[in-house]
């Protein structure tokens, strides 16, 4: 154990556990961008700047040593932190109320934090790079003109998908965030997980035409056998957004892009609701006990005449692992081990 | 036998100016003359003095001719080759006395010069391994080979060398560090991605003598225990890749590098990887990173020394190419030799590139605590036409620039950035009257903006600020306040950059407006230019008195904004004109009669009814 004195306040620490850590811990705010919990640090966006010891260093890479004092609130500390917000601020697309991550950014909760004016923004120029969107994948939009650089989803690709499909491209103020060739996303190798648009701070990383939803709803993915925790986001009757369950130990909140984006079935018009069976050619609309007669009929019909190996049974990933389990014992209860499924991604 | 031996400059700046046909042209004349076997041409590297290139001097008479063409090669063989007058058009005239001066020893340009480092540029054939190896090369290699790798490392800390690339970090004490870290595998690494503006010291080492690099490099390895190294260098610097490659396979082939060197049982294997022309690759940690294939980007602290955990994280020990070359006369004549040269904390030599508004610029070599002054007055031979001093920017675009007040300053690491510039890589521009430092401070400013990686904030963002400041204010839109919103910026990026780029990014513009606030006041609140420098805050007018209506001005105004009867007054047009300047040049003398005015001038003209 360790102690490290913030602000004044004695604080009991673990060896290894870095300024941001400990300050966090003791409930002590200290504004990060470029930091996440889930990723390695960067330390680029030089906004968790902290004296520590009298040395201006970021509170997210800088270890802790016992005895270390910290200090979040000194009149250089500040100067650093504001000028820097500042500056990310004033090439950042300020038109809040109409971004998608209003009220949920990052970087707001950062330039109030640090009480951002407009009088001193009015001293800096703006020298914004008018680049288009990126809006070819279908479930997300890349709006460069909000990006503030923090790579975080560069982090995120290579770390939690493994994918690196994206990296940080060209020079000075010029870096962006690219793709390889700085091609749209959708031709990069980009597998549309959507864990960067998760993680972005900012409106850069945005699900295209997102709503809010009035409550949630904790599920399990029904797209394959893992099994995923997923949050679905339901207005009215509708569900309107999915999110990764943190809390699921399947998989801690991460998902593909099938469970992230492809929920729109759930309330599309196409979607059968009741079986079909083919009646003179096209396939009719029926009632689940005429179906289950019919099927009955023909399982006894087939085995009778050519052995239970003459059936087999095709079963849905969608359907939950409970209803796989009792589809494949219903079928070597009829004696045969032909079953399929459709999970494989 | 020969008789004589010309030694031809080919460094880049000489071939630039025509070294390779005056070559080809020399040895036409030499067979015309039947003296092919008499006179033995010899391609060296660079003199120094590019200014005055192609330098070509003859031995053993040591005849410095400069300036000269292929044309000028029948003449020359003709007369001095074969009839032994000296041919004085060619020879280099003081700038002060006027008079011709034959020997390049007595160039002041040369006089007051220390060479180690640049010992044999400009000396020997660097394509040819046995003309370095007659002047001691490789004997440093050879006595290093039999000493103990303590021995090395003591003789290198206490002949004092500092680290020349410019960070001035003692050498001795990194070898030491590199040294007792145990691991199975060891690099070193010498940084050639000389990236400032102007600056060429690194590249004419590779390219005048390659062969010292790789001896520093093995010697070093020896001593840290390392059997293989990597020399980073821009890929923009074609000759001193292909000369430094062409050293390394001779080396090779005289057994000098390889496995079982000299039968020591020392491997040493030197890999050349050309880096992409990033000035940012510079920062030993983001070489590093390149050289591994990845984008160039310094790692941001705390991280572990290079020197502990560098390429492949393995301990790897980078140094300077200076550095590096300077090793092994090191090695040779003894720390005691070397710690007699320089001052108490700062020794040996300090190489820069003399550029700017010098009567002689080009590569120097003086000893550390040489007076700035004597560097600009002696060496550079003062200010040309006639002009005052006004600064000297020092250390390329991570460094500041320094007034006529510190030309006293005995110019070593410490001294240079106690006042407010650095050593650097050792570029030096001489800025006259007719520089305004505003001006001067955007343009380092503007390529440390382009070459930021781009990581951090600060650098990123902050620099681009700074500048558009400085652009308003050079464009007459300084708005009070601009000053100390500049220097809260440059404080701000000082303070919370990543890497020693963004640190010292600031510095141009800081040290400017340190030394020379009034000038930034000037643009600011009276919108005047005192330098009538910049475009927007000056205007050309013609003194109707003055004029005689010659027409050369109206002849030749690009922008057609001249007008005037002959044998009458001209007037310039002002929604026209481009403020080229070409006017104001052409006036003849005599009349003196284009004007630039800046400032209140502008006004009273305008009120006056100017044009």
């Amino acid at each position: 154990m360790a102690t490290v004195n913030i602000n004044g306040i004695d604080v009991k620490a673990r060896e290894g556990m870095t300024v941001l850590d400990v300050a966090q811990s003791a409930g002590i705010y200290i504004p990060t961008l470029c930091y996440h919990p889930d990723l390695s640090t960067f330390g680029g966006c030089r906004v968790c700047m902290v004296e520590a010891d009298g040395s201006a260093v970021t509170a997210c890479r800088a270890p802790i040593k016992d005895g270390m004092v910290v200090r979040t609130d000194t009149e250089r500390v500040n100067q650093m932190r504001r000028v820097n917000v500042e500056l990310i601020m004033t090439n950042h697309d300020q038109d809040c109320q109409t971004c998608a991550k209003n009220n949920n950014c990052k970087l707001q909760e950062v330039c109030a934090f640090e009480g951002i004016t407009p009088e001193r923004m009015s001293r800096l120029r703006r020298v914004i790079t008018n680049k288009e969107q990126d809006t070819s994948n279908p479930a997300f939009k890349r709006d460069f003109a909000k990006c503030i650089t923090c790579g975080i989803c560069v982090r995120t690709c290579e770390e939690i998908n493994g994918v690196a499909a994206i990296d940080f491209a060209f020079r000075g103020y010029k870096t962006t965030i690219s793709t390889i060739g700085n091609k749209p996303i959708l031709e990069s190798k980009c597998e549309s997980c959507g864990e960067c648009v998760e993680r972005c701070p900012t409106g850069a990383l945005v699900v295209k035409n997102q709503v809010v939803p009035e409550r949630e709803v904790r599920t399990i993915c029904s797209y394959c056998g893992v099994g995923c925790g997923l949050v679905l986001g339901v207005r009215g009757n509708r569900v309107v957004g999915v999110r990764g369950d943190r809390q699921n130990p399947v998989n801690q909140g991460h998902l593909c892009v099938k469970g992230r984006y492809g929920f729109g079935f759930i309330n599309h018009p196409d979607r059968l609701k009741a079986p079909l069976v083919k009646k003179n050619g096209t396939l009719t609309e029926t009632s689940w006990d005429e179906a289950l007669t019919l099927i009955s009929g023909k399982i006894k019909e087939f085995t009778d005449k050519h052995g239970p190996n003459s059936l087999a049974g095709l079963t849905s990933a969608r359907c939950t692992n409970e209803d796989n389990y009792l589809f494949q014992k219903l079928f070597r209860f009829l004696g045969t081990n032909n079953i399929d499924h459709c999970a494989r991604l | 036998m020969y008789d004589k031996q010309i030694l031809i400059c080919a460094g880049t700046g000489c071939i630039s100016s025509g070294a390779l046909d005056v070559k080809g042209s020399l040895e036409k004349e030499l067979e015309k003359h039947n003296l092919q076997d008499k006179v033995r041409i010899i391609l060296s590297g660079c003199h120094g003095f590019c200014e005055k290139g192609p330098i070509f001097i003859v031995y053993p008479e040591d005849i410095f001719y400069c300036g000269v063409t292929a044309e000028d090669m029948p003449e020359l063989v003709e007369e001095y080759l074969v009839k032994g007058n000296i041919v004085d058009r060619l020879l280099y005239k003081d700038p002060i006395t006027g008079e011709s001066v034959t020997s390049h020893e007595n160039i002041p340009f040369y006089r007051q010069q220390k060479r180690l480092v640049l010992r044999n540029c400009g000396v020997i054939d660097p394509e040819n391994i046995d003309e370095y190896i007659i002047r001691d090369g490789y004997s440093g290699l050879k006595k290093s080979l039999q000493m103990d790798p303590k021995e090395i490392i003591d003789t290198v800390k206490n002949s004092g060398l500092r680290g020349l690339g410019g960070a001035g970090f003692p050498t001795g004490r990194k070898w030491e560090t590199a040294y007792k870290i145990e691991s199975d595998k060891k690099y070193v690494v010498c940084n050639a991605d000389e990236g400032d503006p102007g600056a060429f010291m690194d590249r004419s080492v590779l390219e005048g003598d390659p062969h010292s690099v790789l001896e520093g490099l093995m010697i070093a390895g020896k001593a840290i225990g390392s059997d293989e190294a990597y020399v980073y260098v821009r890929a923009e610097y074609p000759l001193a890749v292909r000369r430094l490659r062409k050293a390394i396979a001779q080396a090779e082939e005289y057994g000098l590098l390889g496995e079982n060197i000299l039968n020591s049982g020392f491997n040493f294997k030197v890999n050349v990887k050309e880096g992409a022309g990033a000035f940012v690759c510079g920062e030993s940690t983001a070489l590093v990173i390149s050289i591994e294939g990845k984008r160039g980007m310094p790692k941001p602290l705390p991280r572990p020394r290079t020197t502990e955990a560098g390429l492949w994280d393995k301990p790897t020990l980078l140094n300077n190419v200076k550095t590096l070359s300077v090793i092994p006369q090191i090695i040779n004549n003894g720390a005691d030799w070397f710690a007699g040269i320089g001052t108490e904390k700062c020794k040996g030599t300090a190489v820069f590139a003399l550029t700017g508004k010098t009567n002689c610029s080009g590569l120097i070599e003086v000893p550390m605590g040489i007076k700035l002054g004597k560097i600009i007055h002696e060496i550079g031979g003062g200010i040309p036409g006639g002009k005052k001093f006004k600064a000297v920017q020092t250390g390329g675009p991570s460094g500041g620039c320094l007034p006529e007040s510190k030309l006293d300053l005995a110019v070593d690491f410490d001294t240079l950035l106690q006042a407010g510039s650095m050593m650097g890589s050792g570029g030096m521009v001489v800025l006259d009257e007719t520089t305004c430092m505003v001006d001067v401070a955007r343009y380092f400013l503007n390529f440390t903006v382009e070459e930021s990686c781009g990581q951090c904030t600060p650098c990123r963002s902050g620099t681009l600020q700074m500048l558009e400041i400085l652009n308003d204010i050079c464009e007459g839109n300084g708005r009070e306040g601009d000053v100390e919103l500049l220097l809260e910026l440059g404080k701000s990026i000082i303070d919370s950059s990543i890497c020693g780029l963004g640190k010292s990014a600031p510095n141009p513009v800081l040290s400017t407006i340190d030394y020379f606030r009034d000038e930034y006041e000037a643009h600011i609140k009276d919108k005047t230019c005192p330098a009538l420098v910049c475009k927007n805050l000056i205007i050309y007018d013609i003194d109707q008195e003055a004029c005689t209506g010659c027409g050369r001005c109206r002849k030749n105004c690009p922008a057609g904004a001249i007008a005037g009867d002959k044998k009458e007054p001209h007037v310039i047009d002002q929604e026209k004109c481009t403020k080229c300047a070409i006017c104001y040049d052409l006036c003849p003398d005599r009349f003196s009669a284009v004007k630039c005015l800046t400032g209140e001038k502008i006004t009273a003209m305008a009120k006056g009814g100017g044009n």
